[in-house]
C-alpha cells in the first residue's frame, strides 16, 4: 500500500519558504500562549484596577485597560486558549464524521448516495454563517452550543469532498482488485481507499481550522458563542465597541490576535496544501 | 427559445433542493424543547391564542401532515406573526430587506471594482513584486474577520474622524450610499479577498490559452486580444466566483450590519435570537436560503448569457 | 549570402533561420528549449520539424514569429524579407504575423476562442490585415470556409467553435490562417489530435492549398509517417537543437544521425506481423538539465568518447548531421522506404 503522503524532495522545499516559516512561527507560539498563558501574561486577566481605568497602550499595558482596570495584554493572552482550542474543537468533530459518512456513501453508492446529494445541495444553499447561527438560536447561545453547531453545519463539507475522492479512488484498479480478492468493504474502505483519498481533506481541514477561529471570534462578538465574562477575542472586541470613541484601543488590540492567529494557520495551511498537491 | 428552456429546466432543479431546505428549517423549530406552540407565541399568549397557532401548524395531526401545513403556509406567505415586532413575519421581512439588498449590491460593485483590477494588475505582473504585494495584502484580509475590518474602518474613519456617520439608513437614495459606504466596504474589502485569490489565477489561466496565443500569431493589436479575447472570458470567471461567494457576501452583511447598525435583515436575525423570537428566525433563515437559491439561478442565467457553451439548444 | 545560386533559383529563399536561441527562466533556471538552430526555406517548399515532445519543435515555430519573446529570451536571426524579425518591435512584428506568415495550432478546440463566433474569429484577421468593408469582409469569410471545405459556409459564420467536430475545427482555424494570403504555413501538430482518416484529409487540405497559393509550410509533428507524406526536407529536432536535417528521402533511406535512425526502426511499416517493435530506449533529455555534450548520447548505442564532453557541430551541405560517429551510408534501415 502507497501512502498519500509520499512526497518528492523537489517538493520539500516548500518547507524552507518564508512564508511556511513565518506561519509554522506563529502557529507554534500561538499554541505555547494557548498552553501557559499565566507564564506569558503580565497581569492577573480579571484584576480590576480602580486607579488605571481606560489607560492608553504604555510601556506597562501594551493594549492598554479596559474601563474596569483590567490589563487588555494579559485578556488576549489567556483568550489563547479559547480561541486556539475553538480551531480543533469546532473541526475535528466535523472532520470525523464527515470522513466517515463521505467514504460510505461514496463506497456504497445508491440510495443513500443520492439522498446525500439532495441534504448537501440543501445545506449549501444556506450561507454557513447563517445556518450555524440558526442552530444556536435553537440551542442557545454559548460556547458549547456554538461547537455543536459548526459541527453540525461543517461535516457536511468533509463529508462532500470525502464522497468525491472516495469516488475517484474506486475508479483505480486496486479497489476492484480488493473486491475480486474478497476483501471485506470495511478493510477496502479504511485500509486501502481511505489513505489514498484522504489527503485533499486534510488540506481541507487546515483551511477550516483557520475559518473556525475567525467563525468562534464573529459569534463570539455577536454574543452568540464564548459569553462574557469569558476572555476572548470575540468577546473582548464586543466588550470595547462601547468605548471606540474614548478607549479605542479595547476593541482593536485583541483583533491583532485574530487576525495573526488566522494568518498563522493559513500560511501551513497553504504551506501543506502546496506540500501535498500531486505535481510540483 | 433555448434559454428560456434553459430556465425553467433549472428552475425545476431547484425544487427538491428547496423541499430539503424546507425540511431542514421545519425540523429546527421541532428541535426545540417543549411545546412548539409555546415557542412561536408570545409569553403573554392566551390559551385561545396558543390554540390558534396549533392550528395553523397543524400541531395536532401527525408529523408528515405538520410538514404539509409548513409547505403550504410557506407558499401563501403565511409565516405567522413576530413575537418582537408585533406584526407578521412577512410583513417584518420585507420591510427590512432593502437595506440589506442595497448594502450587498454596494459591496458587490465595491468587490468587483477591488478585486477585478488588482487581479488583473497581480496576474499581468505574475511573481513580480506588485503581484507578491497584492497577494500579502489580500493573505491578512483573509484572515481578518468581517466586524473586526468594520470597526476599524468605524473607529478610524467615523469614530475619530467623523467623515462617515457610525451607523443608521437614511431615507433617501444619497443619504442611503452616504451611510452604507463604510458597510458596503467592509464586505467589500471581505469578499474581494475571497474572489481575488481565485480570479488571479483564472486570469492567468486565459493569458495563458491557447486561443490567446491563436490570437497574438493572427498578429491582432493587444487591446484587441485583451478586451475581445481575455476579458470576456475572465469575464465568466468572475461571474462564478461572485456566485459561489453569495453565502460569504451574505454572512458579511449580516455581521456588518450589526456593527454599524444597519436596519437589515442580518441585524433583524439577531434580534430575533436574542428576544427568541422562533417565528421570525424560521422565515428568516428561510429568507436567505430563497436569496441564495436565486441568486444561484441568476449566475447560470447570466454565465449562459455570457457563454454559447451552455446554451444548450 | 554565400548560396547566391538559391535566391535566383526558380524557387528562391524566403526563410533564413540562423543561429535561433530561446531560453526560458523557470524557478531560477535557465531552460534552453532551443539551442543555436538554423534551418533555411525556399519558396513553396514543405519542410518537416519532428522530433519527440520536448525536443524544442513547437518553441522553434513559436519564436519565428515572436510568440515566445514575452516569455523568455530569444536570440540569432530570423531573416523573412530582408528584415530579422527577432530584432523586429512587436508592433511591427505584428504586421508579418497573422499576414505573411501565419500559423495554426496543435488543438483546435482550445485554440479557437469558444465564446466568439467562428465568423468574428475570421473578419477579426481582415480587419488588421486587409482593407476590405464589412460586406467584403463577409464575402471573403465564406470564400474562405468554402475553400477549407466547410459545407453550407454562409450560414456557418455565425456558429461558435463547440458547433463544429475536431476536423471541422481544424478546418476553421486553417481557413483562419489563411485570410490574407500568408506566404508561410507554420503548422503547429495540426493533425496529433485527430482521428487518423480526418488526420490525412487534413494534410491533404494543407498540402493541396500549399501547392495552390504557392504557400511554404514548416510542419511540426512527433510523427515520422505524417511527416514523410507530407514534406520535401526534414529537419529533426533533439534536445533543444537540430541533428540532422536533408531532403526527405534523402533522410528516410540512408539516415546519418542515430537518433534519426532509432525513430525509423519505431515506426511500424511493412514489416512482418508479430515482429517485435523497435523502441529507443531511455527517455529525452529533460531540458532543465541537458548532458554536457551531445544530448542523446545517453540512450545512444554508438557514443564516443567526444560524445560526453562536446556537443557536435551541425555539418553538411545538403545532407547535414550533428553526430560525432554518423551511420554509413550503407548500414541498412528498415521502416519507412
Amino acid at each position: 500500500m502507497t501512502s498519500s503522503f509520499s512526497l518528492r524532495k523537489s517538493q520539500l522545499f516548500v518547507l524552507l519558504r518564508p512564508g511556511f516559516l513565518v506561519g509554522l512561527a506563529i502557529l507554534l507560539s500561538s499554541i505555547a500562549l494557548a498552553l501557559f498563558p499565566s507564564f506569558f501574561a503580565p497581569f492577573d486577566p480579571n484584576a480590576f484596577n480602580y486607579s488605571a481605568l481606560k489607560q492608553p497602550p504604555s510601556a506597562e499595558h501594551w493594549f492598554g485597560t479596559d474601563n474596569l482596570g483590567r490589563d487588555t495584554f494579559s485578556r488576549v493572552i489567556w483568550a489563547y486558549s479559547v480561541n486556539i482550542q475553538m480551531a480543533f474543537v469546532a473541526t475535528i468533530f466535523a472532520l470525523i464524521i464527515g470522513v466517515t459518512v463521505g467514504s460510505l456513501v461514496g463506497y456504497y453508492g445508491g440510495i443513500a448516495d443520492a439522498i446525500f446529494g439532495r441534504c448537501v445541495d440543501a445545506i449549501i444553499t444556506f450561507p454557513f454563517l447563517v445556518l450555524v447561527i440558526a442552530v444556536v438560536a435553537v440551542l442557545g447561545p454559548g460556547l458549547t452550543n456554538m461547537y455543536i453547531a459548526i459541527t453540525l453545519v461543517g461535516w457536511v463539507y468533509y463529508a462532500r469532498l470525502m464522497r468525491a475522492e472516495i469516488m475517484g479512488q474506486l475508479a483505480n484498479d486496486y479497489a476492484a482488485a480488493g473486491k475480486v480478492m474478497g476483501y471485506s468493504d470495511r478493510r477496502i474502505i479504511f485500509r486501502h481507499l481511505l489513505p489514498n483519498a484522504i489527503t485533499p481533506v486534510i488540506v481541507y481541514w487546515m483551511t477550516d481550522m483557520a475559518l473556525a477561529i475567525l467563525l468562534g471570534s464573529s459569534l463570539g462578538y455577536l454574543g452568540l458563542g464564548a459569553q462574557p465574562p469569558q476572555a476572548e477575542w470575540g468577546v473582548l472586541i464586543a466588550e470595547g465597541r462601547n468605548f471606540i470613541t474614548t478607549a479605542w484601543w479595547l476593541s482593536l488590540m485583541p483583533g491583532i490576535a485574530i487576525v495573526l492567529t488566522g494568518l498563522g494557520f493559513s500560511l501551513v495551511g497553504d504551506g501543506i496544501a502546496d506540500l501535498m498537491r500531486p505535481r510540483g | 427559445m433555448s434559454s428560456l428552456s434553459y430556465f425553467i429546466s433549472r428552475l425545476l432543479q431547484i425544487i427538491p433542493t428547496f423541499l430539503i431546505v424546507m425540511v431542514i428549517i421545519f425540523l429546527l423549530v421541532r428541535a426545540l424543547p417543549g411545546d412548539p406552540a409555546i415557542a412561536m407565541a408570545d409569553a403573554k399568549a392566551t390559551a385561545e391564542q396558543l390554540e390558534q397557532i396549533r392550528e395553523r401548524l397543524g400541531l395536532h395531526e401527525p408529523i408528515w401532515v405538520q410538514f404539509a401545513y409548513f409547505v403550504k403556509n410557506v407558499f401563501t406567505g403565511n409565516l405567522g406573526d413576530s413575537i418582537l415586532m408585533k406584526a407578521p413575519v412577512t410583513e417584518v421581512i420585507l420591510e427590512r430587506l432593502p437595506a440589506s439588498g442595497f448594502l450587498a449590491l454596494y459591496a458587490v460593485l465595491f468587490s468587483l471594482l477591488i478585486a477585478g483590477p488588482l487581479a488583473f494588475v497581480a496576474a499581468l505582473n505574475r511573481n513580480g513584486w506588485i503581484d507578491v504585494g497584492i497577494r500579502s495584502v489580500f493573505q491578512i484580509g483573509l484572515s481578518t474577520p468581517v466586524f473586526y475590518i468594520g470597526l476599524l474602518l468605524l473607529t478610524f474613519l467615523a469614530a475619530q474622524m467623523r467623515w462617515f456617520p457610525v451607523g443608521g439608513y437614511g431615507t433617501t437614495f444619497w443619504e442611503h450610499m452616504y451611510h452604507l459606504l463604510l458597510p458596503a466596504l467592509t464586505v467589500a474589502l471581505y469578499t474581494s479577498a475571497i474572489i481575488m485569490r481565485n480570479l488571479r489565477s483564472s486570469v492567468i489561466e486565459v493569458m495563458d490559452a491557447e486561443y490567446v496565443q491563436f490570437a497574438r500569431a493572427k498578429g491582432l493589436p493587444e487591446h484587441v486580444i485583451l478586451g475581445r479575447h481575455i476579458l470576456r472570458n475572465a469575464l465568466i470567471s468572475t461571474v462564478t466566483l461572485l456566485g459561489l461567494s453569495i453565502g460569504n457576501l451574505m454572512s458579511g452583511t449580516l455581521v456588518t450590519e450589526t456593527v454599524f447598525a444597519v436596519p437589515g435583515v442580518g441585524r433583524l436575525m439577531l434580534d430575533a435570537i436574542f428576544a427568541r423570537d422562533y417565528p421570525l428566525i424560521q422565515g428568516l433563515t428561510l429568507t436567505f436560503a430563497v436569496l441564495v437559491s436565486l441568486i444561484f439561478l441568476l449566475t447560470d442565467m447570466i454565465q449562459a448569457m455570457l457563454d454559447p457553451r451552455l446554451r444548450v439548444s | 549570402m554565400l548560396e547566391n545560386a538559391h535566391i535566383t533559383s526558380a524557387h528562391p529563399r524566403i526563410l533564413d533561420v540562423k543561429n535561433l536561441s530561446t531560453s526560458f527562466d523557470v524557478a531560477g533556471k535557465q531552460l534552453k528549449a532551443v539551442d543555436n538552430v538554423s534551418f533555411h526555406l525556399n519558396q513553396g517548399e514543405v519542410l518537416g520539424i519532428v522530433g519527440e515532445s520536448g525536443s524544442g519543435k513547437s518553441i522553434t515555430l513559436r519564436s519565428i514569429i515572436g510568440l515566445s519573446r514575452r516569455y523568455g529570451e530569444v536570440t540569432g536571426e530570423v531573416n523573412w524579407q530582408g528584415e530579422n524579425l527577432v530584432a523586429m518591435l512587436e508592433r511591427d512584428l505584428r504586421k508579418v504575423r497573422g499576414k505573411d506568415i501565419a500559423m495554426i495550432f496543435q488543438e483546435p478546440m482550445s485554440s479557437l476562442n469558444p465564446l466568439l463566433t467562428v465568423g468574428l474569429q475570421i473578419g477579426e484577421n481582415l480587419v488588421e490585415h486587409t482593407s476590405l468593408d464589412k460586406p467584403g469582409r463577409r464575402r471573403r469569410s465564406i470564400e474562405l470556409l468554402e475553400m477549407v471545405g466547410i459545407p453550407d459556409a454562409e450560414n456557418r459564420l455565425n456558429d461558435y467553435p463547440h458547433q463544429f467536430s475536431g476536423g471541422m475545427r481544424q478546418r476553421v482555424m486553417i481557413a483562419i490562417a489563411l485570410a490574407s494570403n500568408p506566404k508561410l504555413l507554420l503548422a503547429d501538430e495540426p493533425t496529433t489530435a485527430l482521428d487518423v482518416t480526418i488526420q490525412k484529409q487534413i494534410l491533404k487540405l494543407i498540402l493541396d492549398l500549399s501547392k495552390d497559393l504557392g504557400m511554404a509550410v514548416i510542419l511540426v509533428t512527433h510523427d515520422l509517417g505524417v511527416a514523410a507524406q507530407t514534406c520535401d526536407r526534414l529537419a529533426v529536432m533533439y534536445g533543444g537543437k537540430l541533428v540532422e536535417t536533408g531532403a526527405t528521402r534523402e533522410v528516410l533511406r540512408a539516415p546519418k544521425h542515430r537518433y534519426t535512425m532509432g525513430l525509423l526502426q519505431s515506426v511500424p511499416e511493412n514489416i512482418e506481423p508479430r515482429t517485435p517493435l523497435f523502441s529507443l530506449p531511455g527517455t529525452p533529455p529533460s531540458l532543465m538539465n541537458l548532458p554536457l555534450g551531445c544530448a542523446f548520447a545517453p540512450r545512444c548505442a554508438h557514443s564516443v568518447a567526444d560524445c560526453a564532453e562536446k556537443k557536435p557541430p551541425l555539418i553538411g551541405e545538403q545532407h547535414q548531421v550533428a553526430c560525432f560517429n554518423p551511420t554509413n551510408s550503407g548500414e541498412a534501415t528498415k521502416g519507412v522506404a
